[in-house]
């Protein structure tokens, strides 16, 4: 196994995977009680795989469990919101030399097992974002109504936009390129940028691939979403997609 | 009734209001999250002021003689709102700033303890 790339970081512990060196970002904002058990799988899964817990401002031992497993950990100041969390670890991914970036998050729902299946299409490059999706759309999935039929509207709305059939816009179970890396890192929505960052890529000119992955249902906690902040956010999200209409993106940026 | 030029030119205006306010948001000088609640206010004035019988009623309804007036209360109230908004955002920027400064100080005295150490 050689190591092409000598980097000033330890990399020593990073071997390489297929050729690319790849990372799993894993947001985690009050996550204790599910994060250990998620990090020792996605050892066992994926024992290649280098990993950054980006801590969004917690207030329980998130980050102790996190170091505990041996973990480098990112701790934000103060919560910045789930956009602002996955775009640190994309600038991580990106100043560390990383070449494809996963996000897996950190309550359990995404199965490390399934982590091949979503990472495959990127390194055949058949897609600069591959997002694993459930199998069977919305089957077995609870949630508010609220949420249920925003999920399906933005399903609709996006698949429009970007011309391209689109199932499940929501899922944070997805893996990106190095170009999508420089472009996610520059620039990344804020309350819920899974919806929009799927347009902002097509904008730019980039290719996005769904793939079925078996989703479990939360381990911990409940979803931080409620009704009312399920319909503001909407209301927001669909704004933003509106008005991205009216706005002129630059052609996909070269690798420098 | 309200007269017909104050309708046209309430309207006009809240047409300006909302064409500002998209303008600000495409050119990425304004997110979304801070322009809901102006959109808002843009919208109702809107409505208000070229749906005339229902500005009436909702004069009639809560005692206020002349409907144009109560178009001039309700944008008042509408900013009133705003500028409440504005107030939480500005409490919680600068508790978040005080962090940062906090964070920023603390590190860079590591950082100089770190440099001065004698390997």
């Amino acid at each position: 196994m050689a190591t092409q790339s000598k980097t000033l970081e330890k990399s020593a512990v990073e071997p390489q995977r297929s050729r690319l060196r790849s990372i799993a970002i894993v947001p985690a904002h009050n996550e204790e009680a599910s994060l250990g058990a998620l990090l020792a799988e996605l050892r066992v899964a994926e024992p290649d795989l280098a990993v950054v817990v980006i801590n969004d401002g917690s207030t329980d031992g998130t980050a102790r469990v996190a170091a505990a497993a041996g973990a480098p950990v990112v701790t934000l100041p103060f919560n910045v919101g789930i956009g602002g969390t996955v775009q640190t670890g994309y600038q991580y991914a990106l100043e560390h030399g990383f070449e494809v970036a996963i996000q897996v998050d950190g309550d359990g729902q995404h199965d490390p097992t399934e982590i091949g299946r979503v990472l495959e299409p990127i390194f055949d490059d058949r897609a600069d974002l591959v997002v694993g999706t459930r199998f069977v759309s919305g089957g077995g999935y609870r949630g508010t109504r609220v949420r249920r039929v925003g999920i399906h509207i933005f399903a609709r709305v996006v698949s429009l936009m970007v011309g391209q059939r689109v199932s499940d816009t929501t899922s944070g179970f997805r893996a990106v390129n190095r170009k999508a890396l420089r472009l996610f890192a520059g620039e990344y929505p804020h309350d819920y940028p899974e919806v929009e960052s799927i347009v902002l890529l097509s904008r730019h000119g980039l290719r996005m691939l769904e793939v079925p992955v078996r989703m479990r249902v939360r381990e911990t906690g409940s979803s931080s979403i409620t009704a009312l902040r399920a319909a503001y956010y909407m209301i927001k999200v669909l704004l933003a997609l509106f008005i991205g209409l009216f706005r002129r993106y630059p052609s996909p940026q070269e690798e420098q | 009734m309200t007269p017909f030029r104050v309708s046209v030119a309430a309207a006009l205006a809240a047409l300006i209001l909302l064409a500002v306010i998209f303008e600000l948001i495409r050119s990425r000088r304004l997110q979304e999250r801070y322009a809901l609640l102006w959109l808002l206010t843009g919208l109702v004035i809107f409505v208000l002021a070229i749906w005339r019988s229902l500005l009436g009623r909702a004069s009639d309804l809560v005692g206020i003689a002349y409907p144009p007036s109560a178009l001039f209360i309700l944008a008042a109230f509408f900013i009133l709102l705003v500028l409440l908004h504005y107030s939480t955002v500005i409490s919680r920027l600068s508790e978040q700033n005080t962090r940062l400064a906090q964070r920023l100080a603390l590190l860079e005295n590591r950082l100089r303890e770190a440099e001065d150490r004698p390997d």
